[in-house]
């Protein structure tokens, strides 16, 4: 068996380990692993957060410092990657604690501090980097340990001596300094130092942090964010020193009082800046930076710059046996200090070893990151910057609210992005970055929705005459007069003037006039809340009210819901839809409070007929139906075959008393084109035909269309699944989007559209299996008709309830709610209905009546097809 | 059509639950199509059948006590008096009445 040696214990050691596992390593190698901390390896990452939270129990946990009995800490669970039993499990044998001191490259063999000799056929570094101390006067008691009251922030050892220095030693510091409140200077105000600042912040301890340039974070901010963040950090109480150096570390002696003249008893009692002034303080943090562990790798002679260099398949350049990876590996010029590159290489080192792909190759790593630094958000990737003439800069700041946004963009491709206190178009913004995808023409919209329902031009200052309502033709001047003459709400506006009352899709719009209009002094409009206007009730006390009570029908709601029990027309569809959702066994069936689509099954069109669309799952029909349906088009003298944007056929001008006829002469089954309901699933050939697909996207959008088919909701739902990201099905603009992706998985978009409004779905989850695509689907859209109000399409529900939220819920299921969405989606599948065959005779009296007797329909115009 | 020239048209229509209650129907009385409601609430009401905005069947409206609202446009028209709240031209309004189980429609 081939010998396999890791020297270095830390993140991107335990990573490569774990890939190299994964690709069957564990039968190819013995495995051994150094480790200069007594630890299993653990995420460094969370290192503030153990800073942070760990106030009460730090003292007790002082005491197992260094001896590895942190392991069983319940608080350290989170902490360690890999618990000392997964090295047995795996059969890798650990040595924690002994230091590599050299490699003998001729003899193949790694020797250890305690003595120990090693031998590899192949060798991973993964030294990874220490803290950087600047030279400072009175930083060190003597070679090898700091001064008292000094610490880096590297380490787990670091961080629980810091906790034990500021929980523990209270008794003696009250001695020395006669200070009753701590105080600590951080030097170095990168992402590490502020971390470290506001963990010692929630200690109570005031805490200076000293950067010697103007521009906090400036490895990943430029002045203007990290300006904004500067007042952010103040706010919460931070002391910033900025464009200051540390010229010396002040100490204080035991030595005089204890008669020790012993420097390493001497404690820090402040800070000399290099202009000349002091700082008193009890503590010092130094975050300036990290340095590659390099030392072995130059001894050993492997070249080294600023780290180890390597070749694209992460070997050291100088020895084909020895692989490096992580802060010690210097790649193409870049060394890496966050975890996204190191899974990166890991992987492609594992290849490379375990020859699961011997040719993967590195090629260097575009940096996203999104942290929280002190409780701001800030997401950066690329560059900060423009960087030349032609580059665009677009730049978003509003100071008031902590918010920064900027995006550079070159030859129309997204190279950088920087967003501090407002972090919601990250996701958006990395798919392009990632993809280097076609940008929008107004580059603006990359940080705002500009097409989404809530759309914020300045209403104000539009001219008068603009038309604010397409539909119903309702201009900016006609609201104002409505509110001149009397109207102090919104709804009452849109009832005077009819605004917002056609598609809905200027209804924002409508609010931001009449709100502008009213001058801030409208009345706060409770109804906005209503789930229908007729009960004033928000949804989720409305379905509580509803459950408590039994109400299965319309009538009984506005019974007992309604003021004085009165009906409301334009409330009745609304309670219907919901009942039905509700209730799936036992809905107490009114066709009166059904909106006359769903009394007939059909869509009701401009002289009184209707249109009849079979279900044609997935958009895919044979022969036989196309057959049938031209033979019922002529029976019937259908005025228009039409196909639709979703792929179906459309036979139009059916009047309604033909409607049961033709359904049986069709004997297919409905299409639901007429509901507030699953509509349809528009898909591509994919793997069947194209020969792109990626993905089976007829036998997704078939299945899904066959099990979610009529399911009825707040609004109607589109679907489509494309079998390849080329997304030929425009999966991105629908209520719920797949697309598939190499590897055999889907991307499912939620919150498209492409009608009135115009929203990009987002990525709700990435799926690897056809069952977890229904599932999710189907969670979402259960989730979405319990949640959504009336007519609240999914592009306007993402966005209100956040896609952060949905993915918790729907994907990772944090509320625990999963299986019971599950559950409620499955009994409305069981119990479903094709309205075609129940309705084949009336349902209620006349349902099928003429309704405008002596008109000759149709009135519509037969068209004839193209040819002529 | 129905001017005061001409004399009052009444019709006897049959019974009146051939109208489903909460939902409105479409009868021919002399040449005049007319919608007749059956609000949940009680009552029979009548209204021209045609919407006067641009032509929609009232019967297959919504209903609540007061009002029917058209399919096509939403346009809301007064049960009782055929009065338009939204902004269309109003519908002409006539009785209905139960008479032994039958429902009795008069042109005014």
């Amino acid at each position: 068996m081939r010998r396999l040696v890791v020297v270095g214990n830390g993140m991107s050691g335990a990573r490569a380990l774990e890939e190299i596992l994964a690709r069957g390593g564990g039968e190819q190698f013995a495995i051994t692993v150094f480790g200069d901390e007594p630890y299993g390896n653990y995420n460094r990452i969370l290192l503030s957060e153990v800073l942070a939270n760990a106030a009460g129990d730090a003292a007790q946990r002082s005491s197992t410092v260094g001896t590895g009995e942190a392991v069983d800490n319940d608080d350290a669970d989170d902490l360690y990657l890999n618990p000392l039993d997964w090295y047995d499990e795996n059969g890798i044998t650990l040595h924690a604690g002994v230091r590599i001191v050299r490699i003998d490259r001729h003899a193949k063999v790694v020797l250890g501090d305690d003595g120990s000799v090693t031998p590899y056929d192949v060798l991973v570094l993964a030294t990874g980097s220490r803290s950087f101390f600047p030279p400072v006067e009175g930083m060190w008691a003597s070679n090898t340990e700091l001064t008292r009251g000094v610490f880096g922030f590297r380490s787990l050892d670091d961080a629980q001596a810091m906790l034990a220095h500021v929980e523990g030693d209270a008794a003696q510091r009250s001695s020395t300094i006669g200070d009753s409140h701590r105080t600590a200077v951080v030097i170095g105000g990168g992402l590490l130092g502020l971390e470290a600042a506001a963990g010692l912040q929630k200690h109570g301890v005031a805490v200076h942090v000293v950067h010697p340039t103007e521009v906090l974070m400036n490895q990943q901010l430029e002045a203007e964010a990290s300006k904004v963040l500067r007042s952010k950090l103040e706010q919460m109480g931070m002391h910033l020193h900025l464009g200051v150096k540390t010229n010396e570390i002040l100490t204080t002696g035991d030595a005089a009082e204890r008669g020790s003249t012993d420097r390493g008893q001497r404690r820090v009692s402040g800070v000399r800046f290099t202009d000349g002034s002091d700082l008193a303080c009890d503590m010092v943090v130094v975050t300036a930076g990290i340095r590659p562990n390099i030392g072995l790798a130059m001894v050993s002679g492997l070249e080294t710059q600023r780290a180890i260099v390597v070749d694209d398949k992460m070997r050291s350049v100088d020895d084909d046996a020895i692989f490096v990876v992580g802060e010690c590996a210097q790649h193409r010029g870049e060394v890496y200090g966050v975890v996204g590159p190191l899974w990166e290489q890991a992987a492609v080192l594992a290849d490379v070893v375990t020859g699961a792909n011997p040719d993967a190759e590195y090629h260097g790593s575009r940096l996203a990151t999104k942290l929280k630094v002190a409780g701001v958000d800030v997401a950066q990737m690329g560059v900060k910057a423009p960087e030349r003439e032609s580059d665009e800069f677009v730049q978003f700041s509003e100071t008031g609210r902590g918010v920064y946004q900027t995006v550079v963009i070159r030859d129309g491709t997204l190279i950088g992005a920087t967003l501090v206190g407002d972090v919601s178009k990250v996701a958006a913004l990395t798919q392009a970055f990632d993809s280097r995808s076609a940008l929008p023409e107004e580059r603006i919209k990359l940080l705002f929705d500009l097409g989404a329902a809530g759309d914020e031009s300045a209403a104000a200052d539009l001219p008068d005459d603009t038309q604010i309502c397409n539909c119903n033709g309702v201009s900016k001047g006609d609201l104002v007069a409505c509110v001149e003459h009397g109207a102090d709400s919104v709804s009452a506006c849109m009832a005077q003037t009819r605004a917002g009352k056609g598609c809905g899709s200027c209804k924002g719009l409508v609010t931001e006039v009449v709100e502008a209009a009213l001058g801030g002094a409208g009345t706060e409009d409770p109804a906005d809340s209503y789930y229908v206007p007729g009960i004033p009730l928000d949804k989720p006390t409305l379905m509580h009210e509803i459950r408590t009570r039994e109400l299965k029908s319309v009538s009984s709601v506005f019974a007992a819901l309604a003021p004085d029990g009165r009906e409301h027309v334009g409330s009745k569809m609304g309670l219907t839809a919901l009942l039905r959702m509700m209730w799936p066994d036992d809905v107490v069936d009114e066709r009166d409070g059904r909106f006359i689509n769903d009394r007939v099954h059909a869509n009701i069109q401009r002289d009184g007929t209707f249109s009849v669309v079979p279900r044609m799952s997935g958009g895919v029909t044979d022969a036989a139906q196309l057959r049938r349906i031209a033979d019922v088009a002529e029976k019937h003298d259908i005025p228009m075959i039409k196909l639709t944007g979703g792929q179906r056929i459309d036979l139009l001008g059916v009047p309604k008393e033909k409607l049961p006829e033709v359904w049986a002469d069709l004997d297919m089954p409905s299409g639901w084109a007429y509901g507030k309901s699953f509509r349809t699933v528009k898909t591509c050939v994919g793997t069947d035909f194209c020969r792109f697909g990626l993905g089976d996207s007829t036998r997704l959008g078939i299945d899904l269309e066959e099990r979610y088919k009529g399911i009825e909701g707040p609004a109607k739902m589109k679907l489509a699944v494309s079998g390849c990201p080329r997304n030929c099905a425009e999966s991105m603009v629908k209520d719920v989007g797949l697309v598939a992706i190499e590897g055999g998985q889907w991307q499912i978009y939620v919150g498209g559209a492409a009608g009135a409004t115009i929203r990009k779905g987002d990525i709700l989850a990435t799926v690897d299996s056809h069952e977890e695509a229904m599932t999710i689907t189907g969670r979402f859209l259960q989730y979405y008709r319990e949640n959504a109000n009336w007519l609240e399409r999914t592009y306007d529900f993402v966005p209100r309830m956040g896609l952060d939220h949905l993915i918790a819920v729907v994907v990772d299921d944090t509320e625990g709610i999963a299986a019971e969405l599950d559950a409620r989606m499955q009994a409305s599948v069981d119990r479903y209905v094709d309205p075609w065959a129940a309705d084949q005779t009336e349902s209620t009296p006349g349902q099928f009546h003429d309704a405008l007797p002596l008109v000759p329909l149709p009135q519509v115009p037969v068209r004839e097809g193209s040819h002529r | 059509m129905s001017t005061d020239a001409q004399p009052a048209v009444e019709a006897r229509l049959g019974p009146v639950d051939q109208i489903p209650l909460g939902e409105g129907r479409a009868f021919l009385v002399g040449d005049e199509p007319v919608a007749v409601f059956r609000p949940r609430s009680g009552g029979l009401h009548a209204l021209r059948a045609i919407c006067p905005h641009r032509g929609g069947p009232l019967a297959d409206g919504l209903i609540d006590g007061e009002v029917v609202m058209c399919p096509l446009h939403n346009h809301q028209f007064s049960l009782a008096d055929g009065t338009c709240a939204t902004g269309a031209d109003d519908v002409a309004a006539y009785a209905a009445t139960e008479e032994d189980g039958e429902l009795v429609v008069r042109l005014r």
